[in-house]
């Protein structure tokens, strides 16, 4: 299951709540508004450095490339681009969109 | 639709009543319309010639993190608009400090002069105002 988050963690609960719903075996990946919580100080940081040790964490480039924020990547989550992306949601079976 | 043009046509000749604008932002830019909707108003009141102010509070200090380059997801990069803002004599922009430390934002990040000021002083800030808008 390749889990799809796209909202700030400051504005909605949806990656609180994928994270207590996403197994192992799970990918998650963080595009538009939710990149901001693969960035480093930011109030998800604990919880997404957390999920890594379950799944791999990943994060749409061209999105935190807009919003300036290509260089406060933490540490583990991979970047990837439009194709990447799609690749993961090829690889995986079935995916989940957190809106 | 005549009598307007009229009133408008009288106004331009009597001594303008300047008020106080806030714009306040609150989301993160390029997810939501709303960062750039806001930043079109702010422009269009600064023409009217109003006192306007900017306040940048909890995602809303997204909007002036440095670096931003939205060709990966061809939509226009309104950052630059912000070090535009002094020409039309909108220079007071005031940031949260608790909404950048919150996001592990510091202030050299950001890509325009600010003053940043403590959410109690922000309110202080609201208080005094005409005129809230909020985005």
């Amino acid at each position: 299951m390749l889990h799809i988050v796209n909202k700030s963690p400051y504005e909605r609960n949806s990656l609180t709540s994928c994270l207590a719903h996403a197994g192992k075996g799970g990918a998650l990946i963080l595009i538009e508004d939710a990149v901001y919580a693969a960035t480093r100080g930011n109030v998800a940081e604990s919880a997404i450095r957390r999920a890594l040790g379950d799944l791999p964490v990943y994060a749409l480039g061209p999105d935190l490339e807009a919003r300036g924020m290509q260089g406060s990547v933490i540490d583990g989550v991979k970047v990837v681009d439009f194709g990447g992306f799609v690749e993961l949601v090829a690889e995986h079976r079935t995916n989940q969109s957190w809106l | 639709m005549t009598q307007t043009s009229d009133r408008i046509g009288e106004d331009e000749d009597a001594p303008g009543v300047v008020k106080k604008f806030m714009f306040v932002n609150r989301k993160a830019p390029y997810g939501t319309i709303y960062a750039l909707e806001g930043l079109e108003v702010v422009l269009i009141s600064a023409a009217f010639d109003q006192d306007v102010s900017l306040a940048f509070l909890d995602d809303g200090v997204y909007q002036l993190v440095k670096g931003q380059q939205t060709k990966g997801l061809e939509v226009k990069n309104f950052s630059p608009t912000y070090r535009a803002l002094e020409g039309y004599d909108v220079e007071k922009l005031y940031v949260e400090r608790e909404a950048l430390e919150a996001r592990g934002i510091r202030e050299d990040q950001l890509l325009v002069p600010v003053q940043v000021v403590s959410a109690a002083e922000m309110a202080e800030l609201m208080e005094q105002q005409d005129l809230i808008v909020g985005f």
